[in-house]
């Protein structure tokens, strides 16, 4: 479905990924792996065309999106929850989730505000309410949420384990399970393995912008000295 | 009572066409982030318009067709401007976006006079709403109840828009989070020609609508402008209800202040949007600014350094040139080059703070008009020396500096801009309304140099020293502790307050020190005239030098020497042609699009690019 080849990106002289290179099929649900300042977002946002990659192709259902404005690259059917979660602070939930909405698509589920509010009933009390006034774990859900409103194929997660209470990381993967079950692609970064590896089929592990390892977690687990020497700090 | 109700009903009439351009520049400013200092034009451009339909169109259906078409053809002007002039510079830093919409001012100056020449124009009256309604005895207007009437539905119409439909939505959203929205997949482009669109429009039926009660002119570009400023910075910027209260405020105030103490009505508008601004410094509906968090980033700016030998050397070569003048040219080019000197010292302390201190300063002109005048107003009134009324020019600018100052750089990026404006106006106001002191329009007169000194060429040596005394302490600075810190807190203000760097001490030592050195040109400018007037203080001066350091470098250090050095030299030239603002105006947006480096940046790009010039160690 989304094949990355070749993919540099820079933050200004900065030199952030090099030569990047994996690819993800329909209905799988791949985690990114790799230490603070390994990539990940930088991955997630060249993926988006958020940053530019300078070189490299990346094709999503065989149409080539490196250099699409970010808009058409949403429009193509990617969702991005950033890491940050960047609500619209001054707009109510219903509000947030309006921005988000796109037309159905032929080949994946079509999400309505009710279908969102049942899976995250916390929105449902709180929807003409102001992001502003929202815990950590109910924004990254209005993040996830307000995504889905554009109807995705393929979700990108930016550690949505980051910063949260212990029980929402929990309802977090049984979501991101349950979208799977739905039939969504799934790019997951992350730095809780062990919540990686209940989530994702397959693990990429980069570091310096660079792979390192990509295959299933099974294998990840018979090479210690890999974990050890790009995952533990 | 009665005269008191007819003045508030005229008040509310007037705030009317304030409220509808308050409100699309505000809207414009709270998507896009942009300050259109060409909102103005849009709605100088809606009166002519209008003029000329409802002249084609007869009866009360073409009277309000003409308004509502005006305001479709200037919402199409806006998004001309939008996707040609400002899509190329939305990533710029916000300076080169203010100076692009100087350029489309200049422009439209010049097509409205090409299109409907300079004599006045005036407005046709409304059919139906010509005669007045007695109220409490007194005669109001029928049109003005008819624009307090629809005013209040305008507003409502707005806030509908922005709070009930989906388009309202987004652009609240994109207000916050530009690249959030693109990113689930909204075509902000579109979404910010809309806003221009609507924004201009907005302006264009401000024109129009104004027609019955005034008419339309070539200066009322200017002349609304920056009522709209203050309204809009009042109300707060991006509020449309924060528009909406302040032009009633602002409007309101003027009636009365017309009637009641007509020599201060000027200064009142500005006094209070200074007042508000010290207690709410965001606006009555404002919300706080946060630097940087629009993605407006710019290519680094580049280490500085002291000149090498090859610029010193250069430096000397111009200067014993420029020594040499008397010797060889005659009387005129030593007054055209005394001219340029106080231009290129007035740049210089204009970018001291705009450059190395980020602080965009849109009222410099008040430190040289400032200066000029304490130096004129102590020759006129106490015979005071020459040479010590001279002394007092940067003195008493410097004051004067320190004082606003201190209320200015609390505030940050368009904030600090629009109250340096607002103080420059203050001043420009009160000169020009106090006129038993300052003699107003006619300006102070025969204010002499001492004789020592008033022969042209003694005159030019005394401007050649002072002036490059000045420029190069200036220059000097900027390799001084103070240049540095400056630096320090315009590249990260908190990450300088963190390593102890107290920000506000250092920002307001250095406006205290630009506005001195612009006094100092002042006091050189007014002995080298003998006379001073106050267009020496009015906006266009302040914009005139804003110009000058961009065209010859914001990222340089000798860019505004350069760029004023430039300008006066083809001024001259320049103003002999008939429609010059057209192509200044052109030439201005052709740099910001394509040569935002300016004269001096692109000269180094050049000149590293043939090898003459070493590229600088950080960009290997």
């Amino acid at each position: 479905m989304l094949e990355i080849s070749g993919l540099n990106s820079f933050y200004g002289k900065a030199h952030i990924l090099s030569d990047l290179e994996f690819s993800i099929d329909r209905g799988e649900v791949v985690a990114l792996l790799g230490r603070n300042g390994a990539g990940k977002t930088t991955t997630m946002k060249s993926i988006m065309q958020i940053v530019r990659p300078r070189t490299g192709s990346i094709t999503f259902e065989g149409t080539q999106i490196a250099g699409l404005p970010s808009h058409k690259v949403a429009q193509k059917g990617i969702g991005y929850v950033p890491e940050e979660r960047r609500i619209f602070s001054d707009l109510t939930i219903l509000e947030n989730l309006e921005v988000g909405r796109q037309a159905p698509r032929n080949d994946t589920p079509t999400w309505t505000t009710d279908a969102l509010f049942e899976i995250f009933p916390n929105l449902y009390e709180r929807r003409h309410n102001r992001g502003k006034a929202m815990s950590g774990g109910e924004q990254q859900m209005l993040t996830i949420a307000r995504t889905l409103m554009g109807n995705p194929k393929l979700l990108l997660l930016d550690e949505p384990s980051e910063g949260i209470a212990p029980v929402i990381v929990e309802q977090m993967a049984k979501t991101i399970l349950r979208l799977k079950r739905e039939g969504l692609t799934v790019i997951i970064s992350e730095q809780n393995l062990h919540f990686a590896g209940i989530v994702a089929d397959r693990a990429v592990i980069i570091e310096s912008g660079e792979k390192k390892f990509d295959g299933s977690f099974g294998e990840l687990e018979k090479h210690p000295e890999i974990r050890d020497a790009y995952l533990s700090v | 009572m009665g005269f008191f109700v007819a003045q508030l009903l005229t008040g509310l009439a007037n705030a009317a066409a304030l409220f509808l351009v308050a409100s699309g520049l505000s809207l414009i400013f709270g998507v896009t982030r942009i300050v259109n200092f060409a909102h103005g034009s849009l709605y100088m451009l809606g009166a002519y318009f209008g003029i000329t339909l409802m002249n084609i169109l007869p009866g009360a259906f073409g009277f309000w067709g003409s308004i509502v078409l005006s305001g479709l053809i200037v919402g199409l002007i806006g998004v001309i401007i939008e996707m040609f002039v400002l899509r190329p510079v939305y990533r710029a830093p916000e300076l080169f976006q203010l100076v692009a919409t100087f350029g489309v001012i200049l422009v439209i100056q010049d097509l409205a006079l090409l299109i409907w020449g300079a004599e006045d124009q005036l407005g046709p009256r409304a059919p139906g709403l010509k005669s007045v309604v007695r109220i409490l005895g007194e005669p109001v207007p029928q049109y003005d109840l008819a624009l307090i009437a629809i005013t209040p539905f305008i507003l409502l119409g707005l806030w509908w828009l922005i709070a009930k439909t989906r388009i309202g939505i987004l652009v609240r959203a994109a207000t916050q989070d530009r690249e959030m929205v693109g990113a689930l997949g909204v075509n902000q482009s579109w979404l910010f020609t809309g806003v221009f669109f609507l924004g201009s429009a907005l302006a264009g039926l401000g024109g129009a609508i104004q027609l019955p009660k005034g008419g339309a002119d070539l200066l009322m570009d200017l002349n609304i402008i920056s009522a709209v400023f203050v309204v809009v910075v009042i109300g707060g910027m991006g509020s449309i209800p924060g528009a909406f209260v302040a032009s009633v405020l602002i409007s309101v105030l003027n009636v009365f202040g017309v009637s009641y103490i007509p020599q201060s009505t000027l200064v009142l508008m500005y006094v209070v949007m200074a007042v508000v601004l010290l207690i709410r410094p965001y606006g009555l509906f404002g919300r706080e600014e946060k630097a940087g968090e629009h993605g407006q980033v710019g290519e680094p700016d580049r280490p500085i350094r002291p000149a090498g030998l090859v610029g010193r050397s250069f430096v000397a070569v111009l200067l014993i040139g420029l020594a040499a003048v008397p010797f060889l040219f005659s009387n005129f080019s030593q007054v055209l080059i005394t001219d340029i000197i106080i231009a290129c010292l007035f740049a210089a302390s204009l970018q001291f703070i705009l450059s190395t201190g980020g602080l965009v300063s849109f009222g410099h002109a008040a430190y040289f008009g400032g200066g000029a005048y304490a130096a004129a107003l102590l020759v006129s009134y106490t015979e005071t020396p020459m040479e010590l009324a001279f002394l007092f020019a940067p003195l008493a600018a410097g004051l004067l500096a320190i004082v606003f100052g201190w209320f200015c750089i609390r505030l940050s990026g368009v904030y600090f801009a629009m109250l340096t404006l607002a103080f420059s106006q203050l001043i420009w106001s009160l000169v020009f309304q106090w006129y038993d002191l300052t003699g107003g329009d006619d300006g102070l007169v025969n204010i002499w140099p001492s004789e020592w000194l008033s022969g042209t060429t003694t005159y030019y040596y005394f401007t050649l020293i002072v002036g490059v005394g000045g420029i190069i302490l200036l220059r000097h600075l900027n390799h001084a502790p103070l240049g540095y810190t400056l630096r320090a807190t315009r590249d990260s203000a908190r990450q300088a307050e963190a390593t102890g760097i107290n920000v506000n001490v250092v920002q307001w030592t250095a406006f205290a020190v630009a506005g001195a050195l612009a006094g100092l040109a002042g006091g050189l400018f007014v002995f080298s005239k003998g006379s001073i007037f106050p267009n020496e203080l009015e906006i266009g001066k302040s914009f005139d030098a804003l110009i000058v350091v961009f065209l010859g470098g914001v990222k340089t250090l000798s860019g505004g020497v350069v760029g004023a050095a430039f300008m006066e030299t083809i001024k001259d030239w320049l103003t002999r042609l008939e429609y010059w603002r057209l192509i200044l105006g052109l030439v201005i947006i052709g740099v910001v699009i394509i040569a935002p480096d300016g004269i001096v940046g692109s000269l180094r790009k050049v000149s590293e690019k043939i090898g003459l010039r070493r590229t600088e160690e950080f960009m290997k």
